[in-house]
């Protein structure tokens, strides 16, 4: 469309065009009000995109705030491109995670890909070098084919975009769940590096100063995507393909080193990623956390088609493009670094101190609204809430044993789950390697990579168990955060700080909003008793289809910091003759499990209980475990209980088997689902050593060389077979499952 | 000796091109910018994995545009050592430096995994460290990796000794004969799917890559006796 | 002013994986006329005036860049336009 058919400021008033855009009535009214007149369309795109709820948090906010943001760690909490956390030598880990969920519902190569991408930009936009990336992804059961296909795509998007941008993909989670089928959930994240002198900050500040575009030229693609993002997913849905954008790894590689080589620079004032609402949001925020204005004439904007509108660079998603302020007069200096590498650097506008943001176009004004009213002053709505139906009859459920006829079948079955089940299929495709620094790659609890120059590694993973979620909001919320915290006290690392993506249903319905509050609230207790504070993330809503809602999905994402590289702990089985023990006791907690399940086909009754003080007090105890060398391996217990955990254990050691004997009764303490819980193996010689620090840890057998998984009950033999029985149906699962007809 | 790791872009595997022969073999390496017309300096030239200029049209083959590339070439009819690895094995047969090309894996699908590879021929100036049919542990990660000749060439490789390294066990990619790796007909140019410089530490599960280096190193001390 | 059009595909002695993978799809789908399927390239070229013959010119971009030799054939056809 272009601009002279645009509609006027009364058409779009009196046949509510705003609508369209995503902005209710009484918003329209509010950006009349602070306006004093009506807002003509650019200035209606503008207000719609920053006021979505994937730009402002208008329907979150209240929730968000619950959070545990700081720490003496923390350099920097929530509200910049990502979080930073302190990790001593004057070195800091960079690292957020973002969802990219309704793009990969509708292109799912590209809506993955561009997922990866924006989340890169996020990390070095602070100036930091990113190092790593991880994922969280929920599909629809295998066996159907859209779950297939969605599936075999974003991982394929992942793996083009990570590998061939040069970041090792190292680590990640994927559950499969019916409730994901028609809204898959595309969660990415990235950790990065940085000196604390490095640190950038996106602000336009400096009256005077040049406002700078640099990277990609800007396209029509992704025009609305942060109001797409705000939408429930429909059929209709099919139609909007155009918001979807195209990644361009390379161009992102060359923007990456580009920026890097620019942020040394005392030139640079400001940086941002044109993530979502591209421009808008980048030029809109900046302005407004400096305390000032920018001025921008769009006729100087790259542009990659002709006749495009002030409308339509505004709003374009293009990827792989960054703002900057860049002091005045040392505009070459800038440009000289990306001319290096072939990128545009074209100064476009300046910074004011009106408060404004006033775009020219073709020698016209054509918006001119204040900064702060898109950035800071979208509506924030309390969201009426409700306890759905489904808690109190779940609560009511009393914990049951669920019966099994025949355990070693059950082990098998629960192994070739695809939640469980080996994700070496996928982890494949990830480069996890290049700039080698991965001490510890995929399918351990959680990857570990070496600080380069100095004797530190980062623990990192991603966590969510969206069943226990849904059973029980505030209990999951806990036990996501606790968790990911158990992952990385188990590789040899001390939690230092989280990212979340929040993923749910449409907060307009009462008991989505319930399931919002009550996770918030069990993260926020979580990351208070286990010292992790939330220093970012993003919130996803409306993941929904056809009216349906995925199970409350707040991903976890964890750093931890690895304090001595002799500390790197992995779950895989070391010698023959080491003693296994388990730490925690077992209680017959089925509600949610990966047997139940299997046996029923659904999950119900309670989530497992979790004390978040037993919790601490027990990662204490295993860290200080590890510190002490007394550690050969540790493992949490997590989906499919104990026998699961053993089993994996001894997946990937040579020729090892475990022979242990499990006290109680023979399904729970095989297959119960109870918290804080791990299993280690400690060397003979350092059995007395162990049993004096955790003196509640129970001995339960034997590392053995028969390459034999045996497990005892109090009647004799639960179960038996060989290691490679078990291994091969784990590993086998997932590639049997992509390759089988729909 | 003085080491130049060449950097085109979208290359990823500089970074440790370059540190593991500055911090594992502790000689000298400098990154060496794809417009550079000049390698005068240097004593051996390292081509590292990646995906120069996104890999878009073909794997390497912009990079063989550049002006480097042409330096390149001079110094292998020099008969100066050229290692070439993943991406930059890609760029040598596009250079024409190596013969054949390298196709896309049989599976369609990237794979980063660690394979065993059996070292066919260690009387090179790359490989002279390692035993005789030595079966070494190196990371693979590429998505074109199928090497491919006409009989004609494969005939040639064979009669020259020419094929240095194939996989043992599983070929992950459906290369021609398993090939892993080749050099040309004069011995100094070398091209290997496999990272060796992803393995030089045993903290990162492998340091059987190193002797690739260390090779490379002693042939030129021999050849540099003061 | 002229416009090329450049067919890069694979020779007819190179395996085609991802070809072999398309055709296994369309016969699964019920398409079993379908016998073989080589997967290429298409480019558009738009070449300004210029003082060379264009068919030395487009062979010569070919032989250089667009195309490898060892592995892939390609064929072009030259519109002209204003």
């Amino acid at each position: 469309m272009s601009a002279s058919l645009e509609p006027t400021k009364e058409q779009i008033k009196e046949q509510k065009l705003y609508a369209g855009m995503g902005m209710s009535d009484e918003e329209f009214a509010m950006v009349e009000n602070i306006l004093g007149r009506l807002p003509n369309w650019t200035e209606t795109g503008l207000f719609s995109v920053m006021w979505s709820e994937h730009c402002s948090y208008k329907n979150s906010k209240p929730v968000l705030r619950k959070f545990p943001t700081k720490g003496p760690q923390v350099l920097q909490g929530p509200g910049e491109g990502a979080g930073i956390v302190d990790i001593g030598d004057e070195q800091a880990v960079v690292f957020k995670m973002e969802s990219h969920n309704h793009p990969s519902a509708i292109e799912p190569y590209q809506g993955a890909a561009t997922g990866v991408g924006g989340i890169i930009r996020d990390v070095f936009s602070m100036g930091a070098r990113p190092i790593a990336m991880l994922n969280s992804l929920r599909f629809g059961e295998l066996q159907s084919k859209r779950g297939k296909y969605l599936f075999e795509e974003v991982v394929a998007g992942i793996a083009g975009y990570g590998n061939c941008i040069g970041i090792p993909t190292v680590g990640g989670e994927i559950q499969f769940d019916p409730c994901y089928e028609g809204n898959p959930l595309v969660n990415a994240m990235c950790v990065g590096l940085i000196d604390h002198k490095d640190i950038q900050r996106g602000i336009a500040a400096g009256v005077g100063n040049t406002v700078m575009y640099v990277g990609a030229k800007t396209g029509r693609d992704g025009i609305h995507g942060a109001t797409f993002a705000s939408e429930e997913l429909s059929e209709a849905s099919e139609e909007k393909r155009p918001a979807v954008q195209v990644g361009d790894p390379f161009m992102e590689k060359l923007l990456l080193e580009a920026c890097l080589e620019v942020v040394k620079s005392d030139a640079l004032v400001g940086i941002q990623d044109m993530g979502a609402a591209g421009l808008t949001s980048s030029s809109a925020e900046m302005a407004s956390k400096a305390g000032s204005g920018v001025e921008m004439n769009l006729d100087l904007v790259p542009q990659r088609e002709t006749g495009m509108t002030a409308y339509e660079m505004m709003l374009s998603e293009s990827q792989e493009r960054m703002l900057l302020v860049v002091k005045k007069g040392r505009e070459d200096e800038i440009k000289a670094i990306f001319d290096k590498y072939g990128l545009d650097a074209v100064a476009i506008g300046r910074v004011t101190d009106d408060k404004m943001l006033r775009l020219v176009h073709k020698g016209e004004v054509v918006a001119e609204v204040p900064a702060d009213a898109l950035a800071e002053d979208a509506p924030v709505y309390n969201k009426p809430s409700k306890e759905p139906a489904y808690f109190a009859e779940f609560q009511a459920i009393e914990n049951s044993e669920p019966e099994v006829a025949d355990y070693k079948e059950t082990l098998l079955n629960l192994l070739q789950a695809p939640t469980v089940a080996s994700k070496e299929w996928v982890y494949d495709q990830y480069d996890y390697q290049v700039r080698t620094n991965t001490i510890v790659a995929p399918g351990s609890d959680a990857a570990v990579l070496r600080v380069r120059g100095t004797n530190k590694g980062l623990a990192m993973t991603t966590d969510c168990n969206s069943r226990y979620i849904f059973l029980d909001p505030e209990m999951g919320g806990k036990i996501a955060v606790a968790e990911a915290a158990r992952n990385i006290v188990a590789s040899g690392g001390r939690p230092l700080a989280i990212t979340d993506c929040l993923n749910f249903g449409n907060p307009e319905k009462p008991e989505i909003f319930w399931q919002i509050e009550k996770s918030a609230d069990g993260i926020s207790a979580a990351c208070t008793a286990l010292n992790a504070p939330v220093i970012g993330g993003n919130v996803s809503l409306y993941n929904e289809r056809s009216g349906e809602a995925v199970y409350p999905t707040p991903t976890i994402g964890m750093v931890g910091l690895v304090e001595d590289l002799a500390h790197v702990t992995t779950q895989q089985v070391k010698a023959a003759g080491d003693i296994v023990y388990l730490v925690g006791e077992t209680a017959t907690e089925f509600g949610g499990s990966e047997l139940q399940k299997l046996i029923f086909g659904k999950i119900f009754g309670k989530a497992p209980h979790i004390d978040l003080e037993v919790e601490a007090n027990r990662q204490e105890a295993i860290l200080a475990a590890i510190r002490e060398g007394l550690l050969q391996s540790a493992h949490d217990v997590s989906e499919g209980g104990v026998a699961v955990a053993l089993a994996e254990k001894t997946f990937g050691a040579q020729d090892l088997g475990v022979h242990v004997t499990l006290e109680g009764s023979a399904v729970t303490a095989l297959f119960s689902e109870t918290q804080s819980r791990f299993i280690v193996t400690v060397k003979e010689e350092k059995a007395a050593a162990f049993e004096r620090l955790i003196p509640e840890a129970k001995k339960i057998g034997i590392v053995t060389d028969d390459a034999l998984i045996s497990i005892n009950g109090d009647t004799g033999i639960l179960l038996e077979g060989t290691v490679e029985e078990f291994r091969s149906a784990w590993k086998g699962a997932i590639p049997c499952l992509v390759k089988s007809e729909a | 000796m003085k080491f130049a790791v060449l950097v085109f872009p979208g290359s990823n595997c500089d970074i440790d091109m370059y540190h593991a022969i500055k911090d594992e073999l502790g000689e000298e390496v400098e990154y060496v910018w794809h417009d550079a017309t000049d390698l005068s300096e240097f004593d051996g030239v390292l081509i590292p994995g990646g995906f120069s200029y996104g890999d878009y049209l073909r794997c390497g083959a912009m990079a063989n545009q550049s002006n480097v590339m042409a330096e390149v070439k001079k110094f292998a009819q020099a008969g100066k050592p050229v290692l070439g690895v993943c991406n930059g094995f890609q760029i040598l047969t596009e250079a024409g430096l190596l013969p054949g090309a390298l196709l896309r894996n049989k599976n369609l699908k990237f794979m980063c995994r660690t394979v065993g590879l059996k070292v066919t021929n260690n009387d090179t100036l790359f490989t002279n460290q390692y035993e005789a049919g030595e079966v070494i542990n190196i990371p693979i990660a590429h998505g074109e990796g199928n090497y491919f000749c006409d009989d004609k060439t494969l005939a040639e490789l064979k009669a020259n000794n020419q094929i240095v390294f194939t996989y043992s066990g599983e070929n992950p990619n459906g290369s021609l004969e398993d090939i892993a790796g080749i050099i040309n007909e004069r011995g100094n140019v070398l091209g290997m799917m496999p990272h060796p410089e992803r393995a030089v530490d045993a903290l990162l599960g492998s340091n059987d890559g190193l002797k690739v280096f260390k090779s490379i190193v002693k042939m030129w001390r021999e050849s540099h006796v003061s | 002013m002229a416009k090329v059009k450049i067919y890069v595909t694979l020779r007819e002695s190179v395996l085609d994986p991802q070809g072999s993978a398309v055709q296994g799809s369309l016969v699964k789908m019920g398409y079993n006329e379908v016998q073989d399927i080589r997967i290429g390239k298409y480019l558009e070229v738009v070449i300004g005036d210029t003082e060379r013959d264009l068919d030395s010119l487009v062979k010569e971009m070919c032989e250089k860049l667009l195309a490898n030799t060892v592995i892939e054939d390609y064929r072009y056809e030259v519109e002209e336009a204003n």
